[in-house]
């Protein structure tokens, strides 16, 4: 008797909608060994990380706060992973855009300027950061340089670009030396949805990205060329479809939705600019994109789940002295359940018994 | 089968008597999941004859061949060499007891030697120096002349085949597979192949030939077996057989012939190709050099040539998946098309149907409404403000089901669950239902059934005689011969003049497959008289 992985005639639908729950189930269960393993009660880790941010109206206001830069940042990925182009730098091209959105936030700073402010921030920063994601794929597509390279370099430059800017120009003269800006004006602040609260205005600009996404990728032509590239380039070429233009396109909207969701995220529940306005929301993205099953709504609940390991993972720190970085692990642990999942949706499991003797006596 | 029935079992020619059959089978089987491949097949191979393996493609002779040389392990049956039961871990245990096997596609590394290549498939440990030699002893006994110091990427598909052979027969098998050896030689290279395959027979071997050439098969082997879904239908002598009979047994039934309108109206030219030049984009891709033809309305034109001679390159620069900075070496309807794009090119009323189906003609895991947008959104209506119109995409499938009998499980199936045929038979119908005034096709009926080749073949000609232009690449000569108007032949990038159909010769046109020009004999003549 022997298991063989046997490829399977059409992909599952239903195996590829199952696959990454059943991941999430087998992370939970090598994440209750760990717990057990660090010395802590696995079920009331357990408890703290998925059942108790769902049981305030704080935590879960804060859940949808955190989901919203993941889900903008992986939609924009999707489209680039589902068009066979790997940006791996939108961490860089969230700070990127954090940051050029903030230049007019700090230079604005005390003025009477207008309601213009806001506006301006947002299109700025989704320029800027679909201007930084075009140098990874222009690299790409002229001299051939791979794009998961390049981007994920960049990443540490936007890094260290945005330290300078709040260490040096732009720190705020009255803020004790530490490296920030001043708190942003109000114009040029992401308004609050509830009064008070701190689910805000981003969260909505989120959800029109999922709509939007969803309908570009299911119903126009551009959506059917980015899945054909992917899916089957020579054919793609063969339908009229230029798969470098393709890829500067989708690192374009994708740098544009990570730049969008920095100047949210600063100029939403941050405040001002400071290093460590993200707790790697780009690369957490990655993970989120892949256990959306890179489609958009998918990526909605994906998003929302994994901000749920984010609180949860802080909500075990403070109650169970469990160190933040097993969040991290978790998110690792969890992607790489998906990928291996992802198998069976083109393959199947088969027991084979060789049946030899059986035959011969019937040749 | 018990060994008295076995002796009672009418040998096609009774030469047999006294000997034991060199390698048989019995019961082999193979099976892929549910899918039965060979299904206890039992064959017996005879030394000193050529047995011919016939049958349809997905017939199952592949899978049988890989068994006897030891690439894949049977399910269940055995097989007998010199009647003592074998078993056959890999090729190089099959290599050592004398079987050798010449495949379809070349085993070969392009920047290595032929003396090179021949030594890295050989599991001996003479010199290399030694190996060599008798390289080029080989070579000079069986005819077939190598230069052992040309790199392989430098030589003819004919050449590179005369390594592949020349490599088996140094070490000296008992019983060598061939699989459809001639796909890629000229006639002529054809013929001079079989007279090595004569001699090896004379000399005691036993051959295992692969191919579904009817007329070959009759002509040089002694004893057919006929596989069809995995089963053998029949072992005959093929001598005693007409093409037909073998046909029917390949089919299981009568294949419909295809009928050409009485006389077809020839009208506007609509492709033109005006002395179109390309170097080629990838490293030993094959330069176009000066090619030209002019392509009527209600007109077949075929061009042959051996694989490999630039015939996937012209299809590109047709289609404009290559375009040329001289709008004016492609003109499509009279329209400068060179510079033009695949989709503006459809938009003039070209359509084009690649040799791969898988990959090229289709994404094989998208279903085929989307397949039949991959080339329909540019002048169906299936688009409109970017939006796409589902329902007129499955429409198509549907016209193209019912047209031309697309056989598969549900409406709207993934591309690469359909069979070669069907999924070609969409393939063609997506593009004919554009009603195309220009169809640059390749490889119509490569890998696929008789009833499903007869059904595209038809469906050309009906094409022509509606008034479109057809442009068909084929590497069968039979083909093209049935379809035809005219025949030019394609050699290293250039094309010949085109024959009418009628005058081409199968001596011709392998003269042109293999280089020769038809006009130094007739400059010769001018000169001599």
């Amino acid at each position: 008797m022997q298991l063989v992985l046997e490829k399977r005639t059409e992909r599952s639908n239903t195996i590829a909608l199952v696959s990454p729950l059943v991941a999430i189930g087998l992370t939970i269960v090598t994440m209750t060994i760990l717990f057990a393993v660090l010395g802590k009660n696995p079920l009331l880790a357990l408890h703290a990380y998925f059942i108790a941010p769902l049981t305030d109206s704080y935590s879960l206001q804060e859940i949808a706060v955190k989901a919203t830069p993941l889900v903008m940042i992986a939609i924009g990925l999707a489209l680039c992973y589902i068009a066979n182009a790997w940006n791996i730098g939108a961490e860089g091209q969230f700070l990127i855009g954090a940051v050029a959105g903030s230049w007019i936030a700090v230079k604005t700073q005390g003025t009477d300027a207008g309601v213009w402010v806001l506006p301006a921030m947002l299109v700025l920063a989704a320029a800027a950061g679909a201007l930084y994601a075009l140098i990874p794929a222009i690299c790409r597509v002229r001299f051939g340089a791979s794009e998961i390279l390049t981007s994920l370099m960049l990443v540490y430059v936007a890094d260290l670009f945005l330290d300078y800017l709040v260490r040096g120009p732009w720190r705020d003269p009255n803020g004790f030396n530490f490296p920030t800006t001043a708190e942003f004006d109000s114009v040029a602040t992401v308004p609050l949805l509830i009064e008070g609260g701190r689910l805000h205005l981003g969260s909505i600009i989120a959800l029109l990205v999922v709509a939007a996404a969803a309908i570009l990728l299911g119903r126009t032509i551009k959506g059917f060329e980015i899945r054909v590239v992917g899916a089957a380039p020579r054919a793609a070429r063969f339908g009229g479809f230029n798969a470098n233009q393709l890829i500067i396109l989708t690192f374009a909207v994708s740098g544009a939705l990570a730049g969008l969701a920095g100047i949210i995220e600063v100029a939403g529940p941050v405040g001002h600019l400071q290093p460590g306005i993200s707790p790697g929301y780009g690369f957490t993205a990655i993970i989120v994109a892949f256990l959306g099953r890179l489609n958009p709504l998918g990526i909605f609940i994906a998003g929302l789940f994994l901000a749920l390991t984010f609180i949860g993972g802080e909500q075990a720190q403070i109650a169970m002295k469990i160190p933040l970085d097993v969040t991290k692990v978790f998110q690792g642990i969890l992607l790489f359940y998906v990928l291996a999942c992802d198998s069976f949706i083109l393959y199947r499991f088969k027991l084979v018994f060789p049946n030899r003797q059986v035959a011969r006596g019937t040749g | 089968m018990p060994a008295y029935q076995r002796m009672l079992d009418p040998t096609p020619n009774g030469l047999h008597s006294g000997e034991s059959p060199l390698l048989s089978t019995v019961g082999l089987t193979k099976r892929y999941g549910d899918f039965l491949a060979n299904d206890s097949i039992n064959i017996d191979i005879w030394p000193k004859e050529i047995h011919a393996l016939l049958g349809e493609n997905g017939a199952g002779k592949s899978t049988l061949v890989k068994a006897i040389y030891g690439l894949i392990q049977p399910s269940a049956g055995e097989i007998l060499w010199r009647g003592t039961p074998i078993v056959l871990s890999g090729p190089s245990e099959a290599r050592s007891r004398g079987i050798g096997m010449v495949f379809q596609h070349f085993s070969l590394f392009d920047n290595l030697t032929v003396a090179e290549n021949v030594a890295l498939g050989l599991d001996g440990k003479e010199s290399f120096r030694d190996m060599s030699a008798r390289l080029e002893q080989v070579s000079k006994t069986y005819g077939l002349p190598l230069d052992p110091r040309r790199e392989v990427w430098q030589l003819s598909v004919g050449e590179r085949q005369r390594i592949e052979i020349v490599r088996a027969l140094m070490q000296d098998p008992k019983f060598l597979i061939l699989d459809e050896p001639t796909a890629v030689l000229t006639p002529q290279e054809a013929d001079q192949l079989f007279l090595v395959l004569e001699r090896l027979k004379a000399e005691g071997r036993a051959i295992l030939y692969i191919s579904h050439k009817l007329e070959e098969v009759k002509r040089l082997c002694d004893t057919a077996t006929i596989l069809r879904g995995g089963r053998k239908i029949q072992t005959c002598n093929p001598r005693l057989e007409t093409a037909a009979s073998l046909a029917r047994m390949m089919v299981g039934g009568e294949i419909r012939e295809v009928k050409s309108a009485a006389s077809r109206q020839t009208t506007i030219p609509r492709l033109v190709v005006n002395d179109l030049s390309l170097t080629p984009e990838e490293a030993h891709g094959v330069r176009l050099q000066h090619i030209s033809f002019e392509l009527k309305g209600g007109e077949i034109l075929g061009i042959a040539g051996v694989a490999g001679n630039g015939q996937d390159e012209l299809f590109a620069a047709l289609s404009g998946e290559r375009l040329s900075k001289d709008p004016g070496t492609v003109v499509i309807e009279g329209i400068a098309a060179g510079h033009l794009s695949i989709t503006k090119r459809r938009k003039l009323g070209a359509a084009f149907v690649p040799e791969e189906r898988l990959g090229h003609g289709t994404a094989p895991r998208m279903k085929l409404s989307e397949n039949a947008l991959l080339t329909g959104h540019a002048a169906s209506g299936m688009v409109s403000h970017g939006f796409i119109d589902t329902a007129a995409t499955l429409e198509t499938v549907d016209r193209a089901t019912e047209t031309f009998d697309v056989r598969k499980a549900k409406r709207d199936p993934e591309a690469a669950s359909l069979s070669g045929g069907n999924l070609q038979k969409f393939i063609v119908g997506r593009e004919i239902l554009r009603n195309p005034a220009v169809l640059v096709v390749s490889q119509p009926t490569w890998g696929v059934d008789a009833g499903a080749a007869a059904v595209i073949r038809q469906a050309l000609l009906d094409l022509a005689t509606a008034g479109a232009a057809v442009l068909v690449t084929s590497q069968d000569l039979d083909e093209l011969v049935e379809i035809a108007d005219r025949i030019a032949v394609m050699f290293h990038g250039r094309l010949s003049e085109p024959l009418a159909t009628r005058d081409a010769t199968r001596e011709k046109l392998g003269l042109l497959m293999g280089g020769s020009s038809l006009e130094p004999k007739e400059a010769a003549h001018a000169v001599g008289a």
